[in-house]
């Protein structure tokens, strides 16, 4: 059945190649074509704000300043996250779901083409914006990616630019979400139920209405903030009966759904990959469901724990702590059910697997660090302080980040046809776990014994951590010219199977490796569906 | 060359004493330099127990999860010929690893919500201060007193913190952890404070204390603490507020009560005359004169 289904698809390829030179990627409505882009884009990004980590770490190798003055520091720090979160973390997730959520659903392409091709395009223009602002009078924007006012409002030149750029970041947000939405409920092959679907794009569905929910909510308040500059509004400004932390409100209402969009696509992929290399059905399929949908409902309600020490009523403290806490309740469930599609596996460890079960320990290890961060009397010492830049790295970079690359191996012979490097593969993920443990486990100790985030400075009781610090996050840097080393050889591999893996559960393993420009003209049966879910509807 | 060889040495020695403090956090003393200090306040106490409390219970947890995991990716690997079960859910283990982490939380609540009813209240106090951030420093004045005065970085650590100063922050005391003027306060009173800022957001904060609130312009925050022990105490400006945000320190004396009426005696009016032009010196330089 696979076989003649990839037949006829290699048959109609012959017909509707992609087109030739810069236009096939300049117009394509290709959902393939434009996962490849949102991906190579999300890996210069991933470069370019890793290029900002290392003058951040190189400047923190020892106390006092030898390299950079502190306003270009906190350009640095500003400037890292904001690509970071918008220009690699975001954008690579949203190349995966291009990619892979038309053939995991068994669809021929997105809902929504030319918005696709859109969404994409948009990024490159907005963080061209973005890293103009570097060369601007006054510097790039300095007051942090949270962007408080009134500090925020001291940036030079370059504060229109910041705005413009986040209101076109969240423009590509929206339309790419709208895009994934419609793609799911609609073009999803018509014998397939919604809980047969893989959790990789249920996670996606939920993160896209999260997406769609919070960016408005981040656009209204950098407009805020570009009338408060320019045309004389106080929203924020106390002078004029405005109220600071009125934007922290705002910002983090958009804020803490925001960590999520960048968590909930990660558990999607640990939660196909496990399975495969466990030889297992994944434990749990439908209470990965619940309990995703349970950790969005949450991340509406928990924002100001962002915010103990802003001088909240006793009663909001309480009550985002307790909200807070009940995080740790569906997120438990997700990492039970990993532990328990390995338990009485028979496991394997390519490269994939290898970088979901590190995702697995290190994002417990930033859950752990969170759950303390959501009890407030600690959090108050906890807060701006390295602990926290300790435990939002472990979320992101050992958490959304390896995922990614876990991702990225597993698909990557069913993208290019080939077997990538193994060798370099395993390389990889070693140094990168090493290091990246190296980089932020020191920072729990620093900031415990009271060293404050975004200083460009330290006192000498952290010289030694630190020091740690700066050598793991250059070896960390190092270890990633290894991946790009994979993908620029990763087409003289062996030739790939078309199940790549060992029996892999999932509609993309029925279509040829590489996988045909188009893929599902004519949706799969109801038969392939229900071999190829976990679900056990 | 010799300090290189010191740093290295210290890292690994260090590096070391980290690892111990994964498995002995709690054994560990409330050192400064790997842990949350302990702190001379009840409160902060009460802060650090909670602290070690959820540490202890992620540990705890931790073992489980991991101790688990490991079991399964040692023993349950193709290479030692394990064959894959097919179960894919199981209700009674769903139910109980959502009940009890449910259990833990709702007894870790009950504490932490003790300690943040105390925290919040800052009644009958015996005195308050009014503390303001400025870009770069922290002024204080003394509520009911004629006491007020800038707070700045002390004179050592500015002249050592520029780029390419020349001096090693090593031999600098204190290194941006000092300031040309502290806040002082008697052992034992309970000392309100009030809390904004005149520019932008800045964030107060004195570890030992655990105190940490965020002065904002326009707003005025209240905190309390009552500390126990004669001593000093620092502390660092913990939001981001340009860019001297990493040079605008905290420094407390608690001192006995005599000490402090002392003290309170030679500052009053100080600010007062220096703002009437009485004396061209700096406040500090008129007191150094003996006025």
């Amino acid at each position: 059945m696979a076989s003649t289904v990839a037949d006829a698809i290699k048959e109609h390829d012959d017909h509707h190649g992609p087109a030739k030179g810069i236009k096939r990627w300049l117009f394509t409505t290709n959902h393939k074509d434009i996962g490849t882009l949102y991906l190579i884009f999300s890996l210069v990004m991933f470069f370019i704000g890793g290029a900002m980590a290392l003058v951040i770490r190189t400047e923190l190798m020892q106390p006092g300043l030898q390299f950079v003055h502190p306003e270009f520091f906190n350009s640095m720090t500003t400037m890292h996250a904001l690509i970071m979160v918008f220009g690699a973390v975001m954008p690579a997730f949203v190349g995966l779901a291009n990619w892979m959520i038309p053939m995991m659903i068994g669809a021929p392409d997105m809902a929504l083409p030319r918005m696709n091709n859109w969404s994409f395009w948009i990024l490159p223009v907005a963080f061209g914006i973005l890293l103009s602002t570097l060369f601007m009078p006054g510097g790039a924007p300095a007051g942090g990616w949270t962007m408080y006012p009134p500090l925020i409002l001291q940036t030079g030149d370059a504060f229109p630019f910041l705005i413009f750029s986040v209101h076109l970041m969240g423009l590509s947000s929206i339309m790419g979400a709208i895009n994934i939405i419609v793609t799911i409920l609609n073009m999803r092959a018509p014998k397939m139920s919604l809980l047969q679907m893989p959790i990789f794009v249920w996670m996606w569905l939920i993160t896209a209405y999260l997406l769609i929910a919070v960016m408005p909510v981040l656009a209204g308040a950098v407009t805020m903030l570009l009338t408060d500059q320019f045309f004389g509004t106080s929203f924020f400004q106390a002078a004029g009966g405005g109220d600071p932390v009125m934007f922290q409100h705002i910002f983090w209402f958009f804020g803490h759904p925001e960590v999520y969009i960048m968590i909930l696509p990660a558990f999607g992929v640990i939660s196909e990959i496990i399975p495969t290399f466990a030889r297992k059905p994944l434990f749990g399929h439908d209470s990965m469901v619940y309990a995703g949908s349970s950790i969005a409902f949450l991340s509406f309600i928990v924002w100001a724990h962002h915010m103990f020490t802003v001088g909240m009523p006793l009663s909001g403290q309480l009550f985002f702590m307790f909200a807070t806490m009940l995080i740790a309740v569906p997120t438990g469930v997700k990492v039970f059910n990993w532990v328990g599609t390995m338990w009485k596996g028979s496991m394997t460890f390519e490269t994939p697997m290898l970088f979901s079960l590190a995702f697995v320990f290190l994002f417990t290890i930033g859950g752990f660090s969170g759950l303390m961060l959501a009890i407030t009397a600690a959090d108050i010492q906890y807060h701006d302080t390295y602990f926290v830049v300790a435990h939002f790295h472990y979320v992101l970079v050992p958490g959304s980040i390896f995922a990614l690359m876990a991702g990225a191996y597993y698909w990557l012979p069913k993208w290019t046809g080939y077997m990538y490097n193994e060798t370099a593969g395993k390389w990889h993920f070693w140094t990168s776990t090493i290091f990246v443990n190296l980089t932020f486990f020191p920072m729990h100790f620093v900031g415990l014994a009271g060293m404050p985030r975004r200083i460009p400075d330290y006192s000498t009781q952290f010289a030694d951590f630190n020091m740690m610090a700066s050598i793991g996050a250059i070896g960390f840097g190092l270890s990633q010219l290894i991946f790009v080393y994979v993908l620029l050889t990763a087409k003289k591999g062996e030739k790939a199977t078309d199940v790549v893996w060992d029996n892999p559960v999932g509609l993309e393993w029925t279509v040829p490796s590489p996988a045909p420009y188009h893929t599902f003209d004519t949706p799969p049966g109801e038969d392939v569906i229900r071999s190829h879910s976990h679900s056990s509807h | 060359m010799d300090r290189g060889r010191r740093v290295i040495n210290t890292m690994i020695r260090k590096s070391f004493l980290g690892l111990a403090l994964l498995v002995f956090a709690g054994v560990a003393r409330a050192d400064w330099a790997l842990n949350m200090p302990r702190g001379v306040t009840e409160l902060s106490a009460e802060t650090y127990d909670l602290h070690m409390l959820i540490f202890w219970v992620c540990v705890g947890i931790g073992v489980v999860v991991f101790g688990v995991m490991i079991y399964s990716l040692i023993m349950h690997r193709q290479s030692k010929g394990a064959k894959a079960a097919d179960f894919s859910h199981s209700t009674t283990a769903e139910v109980v690893w959502t009940a009890i982490p449910c259990v833990i939380l709702l007894l870790m609540a009950i504490p932490a919500a003790e300690t943040m009813i105390k925290l919040e209240d800052s009644r009958d106090p015996d005195m308050s201060i009014v503390i303001t951030g400025y870009q770069w420093k922290w002024h204080y004045r003394y509520q009911n007193e004629d006491v007020g005065f800038y707070s700045n970085l002390a004179e050592e650590s500015v002249k050592a913190r520029r780029l390419d100063s020349g001096i090693d922050p090593f031999t600098v005391d204190n290194y941006l952890l000092d300031v040309d003027e502290p806040m002082v306060v008697p052992v034992g009173a309970k000392v309100r404070l009030l809390i904004t800022a005149n520019d932008v957001l800045h964030s107060w904060w004195v570890p030992e204390l655990a105190i940490k609130k965020d002065a904002i312009p326009g707003i005025i925050n209240e905190t309390w603490f009552r500390a126990e022990q004669v001593g000093t105490y620092r502390g660092k400006c913990t939001e981001l507020c340009g860019k001297d945000h990493g040079y605008m320190p905290v420094v407390v004396e608690v001192v006995e009560p005599d000490a402090y009426q002392a003290w309170l005696d030679t500052r009053t009016g100080a600010e007062q005359r220096y703002a009437n032009n009485e004396s061209t010196a700096t406040p500090e330089a008129t007191l150094a004169a003996g006025e």
